[in-house]
């Protein structure tokens, strides 16, 4: 049998034999020549196929936000060019050359920025509440960033082809799997702000939530509200972002401010956050340590570090653990069940670090779609 | 929002190339493979039967790879349950998201004593895929 497979196909004399062997040299010599182009075209396919994928979110996102738009009274006859003017809208970073103060003009920026969105929003659909405002307000952010990520892989995939950079495409390809994922997220995320569902990154302003129900609440930053809540014989100043619309308010001012207000009395601060997960690890996971865990433009978490060290008080953390996926879609059973074991954690917490009749600040970050208080 | 993008069509003529070279090959070997076998040469009819089985089981790869592409496309509409909780009576009922729910918001009566109720949590439940294994 073996000698007859080492004749296969390139038996002596055989003509098959012959064109085979040349059709290998030619396969090895143009594996040689173009070996780099070829490799430069399966990857461009790869980009082709995730940019296509990519344009359908975007396009689903613009038609998602659209219909909801018309169906919340926005006037017809404006509202597509309304729309796609607020897909395009941009942010532009302060200068960091300077650092000094950095913190400051990007606040104001975000700010002035927030404020757009919100007249924008208001124009589209002047009839609705101010919840439904800011979930429409939500649902456009998303398709904005859908967009945006449409066409930044789209310019370097044009770029490349143009160029026929290998290096340029495999930047691309190298990272196409993790844009991809992100892109996922926020196309799903559509649903849970079209509809007004709470999210994974609300597991903060769950929990918070949990712990004030049934207390007094007043504001006390923009678009956050905070209740005193007897834990453990201690007073608990438990905050979080004023729902139920999607909003993730300004946590960081929040704390500054009940800080300052009762001096040097607040013995600890809780802060409880949504973070994501490495691979391996199981949505709803529960971990705590030390730290300021606020995500974002990171304006609040320097607002409430400047104030911890400023009055020396000590920050611990307590995270729920879900992947970008969870963060931006509605909120899986798992990252549900994870608030109450964040409750006892909490609980354990105060009791361990804190006296009786102590002060301590509790605060759920993230954003509060489709949670009260 | 006019604009260049990539073309839609998923069929590309590489593709498209790459599936007519290998029908055309894998034709030619069964072609082959009969002649050899009409010829009384097994081993060869076997050769050329095992060259275009594996033409036609690329072909085959390709055309479920490029599908596949297609069926992932649509996004995924997610199930989402409410719960009604009655705080006095701990009274119990899910039903699907309705637009306007949101967690502590008052809902109807409890059925069992009256009282007020209120919705208690709202997630949506994911099935993990089966056979999956992962290290702990």
């Amino acid at each position: 049998m073996i000698p007859q497979v080492s004749q296969f196909p390139t038996g002596q004399g055989d003509i098959l034999g012959w064109i085979l062997q040349v059709a290998w040299l030619i396969l090895i010599v143009a594996t040689f020549i173009y070996g780099q182009r070829i490799q430069l075209t399966l990857m461009l396919r790869e980009v082709e196929g995730g940019l296509f994928r990519l344009k359908f979110m975007r396009d689903e996102g613009r038609k998602t936000a659209i219909s909801t738009l018309k169906e919340l009274g926005g006037s017809e006859t404006d509202l597509t060019a309304r729309v796609d003017r607020f897909l395009e809208y941009v942010a532009i970073e302060p200068v960091n050359l300077d650092p000094s103060g950095v913190i400051w003009r990007l606040e104001h920026l975000l700010d002035v920025r927030d404020i757009r969105f919100k007249d924008e929003v208001k124009l589209m659909v002047p009839g609705v509440g101010e919840t439904q405002r800011n979930n429409v307000e939500l649902m456009l952010e998303a398709a904005l960033d859908l967009n945006i990520i449409y066409k930044v892989i789209r310019h370097f995939y044009m770029l490349g082809k143009k160029t026929k950079s290998l290096y340029i495409i495999m930047q691309i390809q190298m990272l196409l799997p993790l844009i991809m994922r992100e892109a996922e997220a926020f196309a799903n995320a559509l649903q849970a702000f079209t509809q007004g569902q709470p999210i994974g990154d609300g597991a903060g302003a769950l929990v918070a939530a949990k712990l004030m129900h049934g207390h007094k609440t007043r504001k006390v930053a923009k678009d956050v509200v905070v209740a005193k809540v007897p834990i453990e014989g201690r007073t608990a100043y438990v905050l979080k972002a004023e729902g139920p619309g999607g909003n993730v308010g300004k946590p960081g001012e929040a704390i500054k401010q009940i800080i300052e207000k009762n001096k040097a009395k607040i013995t600890t601060a809780i802060i409880v956050d949504a973070a994501q997960k490495l691979e391996g690890e199981k949505p709803g996971e529960v971990a705590e340590g030390v730290g300021v865990a606020i995500g974002g433009p990171e304006v609040e978490k320097y607002k409430v570090e400047e104030t911890i060290v400023k009055y020396k008080i000590p920050v611990d953390v307590v995270l729920i653990k879900e992947d970008i996926g969870d963060a931006y879609s509605t909120m899986r059973k798992e990252v549900f069940d994870a608030a109450d074991a964040v409750i006892d954690r909490i609980k354990r917490l105060i009791l361990e670090r804190t006296k009786k009749g102590d002060s301590i600040i509790i605060a759920g970050i993230g954003n509060t779609i489709g949670v009260g208080q | 929002m006019s604009e260049k993008g990539p073309t839609e069509s998923r069929f590309s003529s590489i593709l498209f190339i790459i599936i007519i070279v290998a029908l055309g090959l894998s034709i030619a070997a069964f072609l082959f493979a009969a002649n050899a076998f009409g010829g009384q040469d097994a081993i060869q009819g076997s050769y050329f039967m095992l060259i275009g089985i594996m033409g036609l089981t690329l072909l085959t790869y390709m055309l479920i790879q490029t599908r596949r592409r297609t069926l992932r496309l649509p996004i995924q509409t997610q199930r989402v349950a409410t719960t009604i909780l009655c705080q006095k009576c701990d009274f119990k009922s899910i039903r699907s998201f309705q637009r306007g729910d949101y967690i502590f918001k008052e809902a109807e009566e409890c059925p069992k004593c009256n009282e007020k109720m209120i919705i208690a949590s709202i997630y949506r439940e994911v099935e993990e895929e089966k056979g999956k294994k992962e290290l702990s």
